[in-house]
């Protein structure tokens, strides 16, 4: 009795001493937006840094760090220097509730940036709206992010999964003609949406197959696509997966034509989590919308490089480098756009103004009425342990369009390196 | 057919390491009344140790030969450390002290070597071979076998054939009367724990490149695998164990296969269930009287 | 509390102790949290919630291991029970106050089932039964995909808290209306004839069985209340974050509510309330540290490894461990 009344009062007195005045949110201008000062813009994001499925994601954070880095380095944009705090999640959706939580109550940040994971986002969709914060550029390719209507400021980023299901199905459908075609997928929206729009190209698939990120074992999946006699496999995996998949497959002496989604298929990754087994992955088709990091002659890896260097540590690039600078790029060049006098909502219609071109192989869609992200990719193969580009360019939507080439040159970057204002 | 064929192998071969796994447990339990909640983690330890050597040597069977050699200490450290100071009045202590050491080897684990997933190699190819068209075994498979069955045949000597073997039968059995006998009670159990540590090294060592790689809680859903084989088996029989890992290796492989690998964990719950309320020794065991511990 | 006062003092204070009302206890407790949530930043609101919220569940455990012997490492997916069968209620009726005890309902229920099993086993091989429950979960999420959805999971509908409140102020006024009813509850049952058997049963099966208590009755019942009161904390769990997922109901939850009545004093409701706050408080600390050193991999590895050495400790130093709360076996020591 008396123990429980000086233990409260004990907890009373800690709590009432760690309180402080409480930020609003919103409007208004940038004198009162969280996160927002005169020299800095405080930026927070969740990430995969451990579990099943960092492997290859952690490196995306940090790249987008780098560049940050770079343009702080380079005078900030309208003279404020962008913080970029990340948070791992360990692709949990439990922990991302917790530390989104923190990132926007407790260090104020002004934006969440690039948050990571279909499963992982989806949850934290709700307290961002009702907080306020701009939710931009989300690492994945859900159809959850392009709802203006109901979260009107959530931006994806990747492609979405349907979209890229039919760029990847047509190219199945034109040089697999008449095969077995098989689909293992993770089992949430990324799975779901990657299928529906491979079978908007192909039909039923012959055998589908799903997995989780809790259980690393495959095994008794492959065995099951193999039981089926498929001959290509479409993969919608996180990079883990995919490398477990091809492995596991291999070991039971089933070895199809895999294609796999771009969210799980830099070969660099792959061929660390491979090990010994990396040889297996000669030929697989992937897809992407960025520079590819081998392309050492394209003026983006150029700059990249660079920035990797002096502000990276020298990390070894992949392409997941390549993807968390050009999202450190696209959002530079949203705060430009957003002007000196910056705000969430002033942010929110940059975003929405569009208009973008940057290191992307096909453009931005964002508009009021579009929130998704890059309108297409282009296939690719793996050759010689690299990556590299097949054809052009595909552009499609989530419904029943055609997937069509899109002709037009990718853009060079600017002398400096930063997008101008 | 060749689907069922392909599924008995690969349950064998889990069921082999599981087995051993549970040959640990009870050979703990046997000595000293306390499931060892901590195997797991302590065998992922000593598997961290093994993939740092084999790493910084190129060997990997240096790397097994230090991962047994850190077993057996690490299983004499916890037992001289933590375990010998273990208040037995109440079964829970021991659990609770195992779970403790749970928590501060992955702690520990992950301050160390951070919690991603690292690549476990495992000494032998994994392709299977072809028989009539059916990959069955693969020379990885085939090792597993040979080191299960090396260590099986070895503690069978080692307690049948030794002094020493059945020193630490008497230590266990009757550790009152052992003492006045001039058996060394203390260093026995010590003893048995290093040996337990050591076989569950090598269980660890043998599933870890089965599994998505290293981590530090790589072992958790093998612990409970490898506990449901030993009560199936019966907690006191070293025999019942081995048999005990092959049954769950067959039932966990069959149930992937055919219902879907989600359902596995439910069937081991199920199993589990079913053994202690019906035959709470095991299901090799004549009588079934004490359930309790 | 009272009732799970100092073990030396126990038999002697039995006759003063239910003087004392928990009533007065549940009152300063309500005033404490609405002055809390008025003065702290929303943050730390939001915590205080979570506190409230996992104080259900110690406050039920340390009853069951504490004062009746049983050991659970199952009241993590006890947990998701309540979290998922209010989610689940929710979307389909938004009716929060229903869906709670409809959560507190299936829990309960499902908390029968195991503890049937329960009291039928002792020592590791209940901890191994409770183990494979924990794990069980992402299993069960992942086969009945179209119900749970998987580890993506599942959010919550709710209605917005009243105008006048935030969302963090409202969350802590429901997390704590739980916690505090919870310890009231347990506090009235403990002290009576209830908690009286508990005790008898942990102390020495056969006396209490000569004495007249049905010893497998008292487990089951209290295996029962102790899941009722992980399920209102699943619910609660399930109200702060919107969502629910499997990933929340991991295998180290079930771990650290262990360590969360441990270190508090087995059997004491004011123990819970400690392992409670610690259980909020150290992650976010180990956070800090992580941060300040720069490492990625202290942050959560600081708290595990923390909660280890507290478990092992104070089962080792306290002398004898659980069983230094069991007065009448030490009686039996020293005769």
């Amino acid at each position: 009795m008396k123990r429980t009344a000086t233990v409260l009062a004990a907890v009373l007195l800690a709590a009432a001493g760690c309180s402080n005045s409480g930020g609003s949110s919103g409007g208004g201008s940038s004198a009162d937006t969280p996160g927002v000062t005169d020299s800095e813009i405080v930026v927070g994001t969740h990430m995969p840094l451990t579990g099943p499925a960092a492997a290859g994601y952690s490196k995306i954070a940090p790249a987008t760090k780098a560049y940050f880095d770079y343009v702080n380095a380079n005078g900030g944009v309208h003279g404020r220097k962008i913080t970029y705090k990340i948070m791992d999640d360990g692709y949990n959706p439990a922990n991302t509730q917790q530390v989104v939580r923190q990132l926007v109550l407790q260090d104020k940040v002004f934006a969440i940036l690039n948050g990571l994971g279909t499963p992982t986002h989806s949850g934290v969709l709700d307290f961002l709206k009702t907080n306020r914060v701009p939710d931009l550029f989300v690492a994945s390719g859900s159809r959850s992010w392009n709802q203006p209507d109901k979260y009107p400021g959530t931006f994806g980023f990747n492609p979405d999964y349907t979209v890229e299901g039919k760029i990847l199905a047509t190219h199945v459908k034109t040089e697999h003609a008449g095969k077995k075609v098989c689909f293992l997928g993770q089992d949430d929206d990324f799975g779901r949406d990657s299928l529906a729009g491979i079978e908007k190209v192909l039909g039923p698939v012959a055998a589908k197959q799903s997995y989780v990120t809790s259980n690393p074992n495959v095994g008794p999946q492959m065995g099951a696509l193999k039981a089926a006699g498929c001959q290509v496999v479409m993969l919608a995996t996180v990079p883990g997966f995919t490398a477990l998949s091809i492995g596991t497959g291999a070991k039971i002496g089933f070895k199809p034509q895999f294609v796999v989604s771009n969210v799980g298929s830099d070969p660099a990754t792959l061929a660390k989590t491979l090990g010994a087994a990396a040889p297996l992955l000669e030929g697989v088709v992937a897809a992407n919308y960025l520079p590819l990091v081998n392309d050492t002659a394209n003026p983006w890896i150029q700059l990249y490089s660079k920035v990797n260097k002096e502000y990276n540590a020298g990390a070894e690039m992949d392409n997941n480098t390549v993807y968390g600078m050009s999202v450190a790029y696209l959002f530079v060049q949203a705060l430009q756009s957003a002007g000196k006098d910056l705000t969430r909502d002033g942010i929110i219609e940059a975003v929405k103004k569009g208009g973008f071109t940057g290191p992307g192989l096909v453009p931005v869609r964002y508009s009021a009425s579009d929130h998704s992200g890059y309108a297409g990719e282009q296939l690719t193969t793996i050759e010689g342990g690299k990556a590299k580009y097949l054809g052009k360019p595909f552009r499609t939507d989530d419904a029943d369009g055609a997937v069509e080439v899109y002709e037009q040159a990718a853009v060079a970057p600017p002398a400096n390196g930063i997008p101008a204002a | 057919m060749d689907r069922f064929l392909f599924l008995t192998f690969d349950g064998l071969s889990r069921g082999a390491v599981y087995a051993a796994f549970a040959l640990a447990l009870v050979l703990i339990w046997r000595a000293t009344r306390i499931v060892n909640f901590a195997q797991g983690a302590m065998a992922v330890a000593t598997a961290y140790v093994a993939y740092s050597v084999a790493d910084a040597t190129g060997s990997y069977w240096l790397g097994f030969i230090v991962a047994l050699l850190a077993g057996l200490l690490l299983g004499a450290g916890v037992e001289r450390v933590v375990m010998r100071f273990v208040d037995h009045s109440s079964p829970l202590n021991g659990v609770v002290v195992a779970l403790g050491l749970v928590l501060i080897i992955q702690g520990v684990l992950g301050m160390i070597y951070g919690n991603e997933f690292r690549p476990a190699t495992a000494p032998f190819s994994r392709d299977a071979f072809e028989i009539g068209g059916v990959a069955l075994l693969s020379r990885y498979d085939l090792f597993v076998f040979a080191a299960v069955g090396a260590v099986v045949v070895l503690l069978t000597l080692l307690f049948t054939r030794t002094p020493t073997g059945l020193r630490m039968r008497a230590a266990a059995f009757a550790p009152d009367v052992s003492r006045l006998l001039g058996v060394p009670v203390g260093g026995m159990l010590t003893l048995g724990w290093a040996l337990a540590a050591a076989v569950g090294s090598l269980a660890g060592m043998l599933v870890l490149p089965t599994e998505l790689g290293l981590n530090p809680t790589a072992m958790d859903i093998v612990f409970i695998s490898a506990f449901t084989a030993a009560v199936v088996g019966g907690l006191d029989s070293p025999i019942g164990s081995v048999l005990g890992g092959l049954i769950v290796g067959l039932l966990l492989s069959y149930i992937s296969g055919y219902l879907g690998a989600t359902v596995a964990p439910m069937a081991v719950l199920a199993l589990l269930v079913v053994v202690l309320l019906s035959r709470p020794d095991g299901l090799f065991s004549r009588s079934s009287k004490a359930r309790t511990a | 509390m009272t009732v799970v006062r100092d073990r030396v003092t126990t038999r002697l204070a039995v006759p003063t102790m239910r003087k004392q009302s928990p009533l007065i206890i549940l009152v300063l407790g309500a005033i404490a949290v609405v002055a809390l949530t008025y003065t702290l930043p929303p943050f730390r609101t939001y915590q205080l919630a979570t506190v409230g919220a996992y104080l259900c569940v110690t406050a039920g455990l340390t009853v069951l291991t504490g004062l009746n012997g049983q050991l659970s490492l199952g009241h993590g997916a006890l947990m998701a029970t309540g979290a998922y069968t209010l989610a689940l209620w929710q979307n389909k009726f938004n009716l929060l106050v229903v869906g709670i005890i409809v959560a507190i309902l299936v829990t309960t229920a499902v908390g029968a089932v195991i503890g049937l099993a329960a009291a039928r086993l002792r020592g590791p091989y209940l901890a191994g039964l409770t183990l494979a429950v924990a794990v069980v979960v992402p299993s069960i999420t992942s086969t009945f995909d179209g119900t749970f959805n998987s580890d993506q999971g599942l959010s919550v509908v709710l209605n917005p808290p009243p105008e006048s409140m935030t969302v963090e102020q409202w969350q802590a006024w429901v997390c704590w209306g739980g916690a505090l009813l919870t310890v009231f509850t347990l506090a009235l049952l403990t002290r009576g004839r209830f908690g009286r058997d508990m005790r008898a049963v942990r102390d020495d099966e056969t006396a209490a069985r000569l004495a007249g208590i049905s010893v497998a009755r008292t487990q089951v019942t209290a295996f029962v209340v102790s899941a009722a009161c992980a399920g209102l904390a699943g619910a609660l769990f399930a109200v702060i974050a919107q969502s629910v997922s499997p990933g929340a109901f991991p295998l180290t939850l079930s771990l650290f509510l262990l360590m969360a009545i441990v270190i508090g004093g087995l059997g004491r409701l004011t123990g819970a309330l400690i392992g409670a706050l610690l259980l909020v408080a150290l992650p976010a600390v180990a956070h800090e540290i992580g941060e300040a050193a720069g490492s990625q991999r202290l942050e959560g590895n600081l708290a595990l490894t923390f909660f280890g050495v507290v478990l092992v400790v104070v089962m080792l130093a306290a002398p004898g461990g659980l069983a230094s709360l069991r007065i009448p076996l030490k009686k039996k020591g020293q005769r």
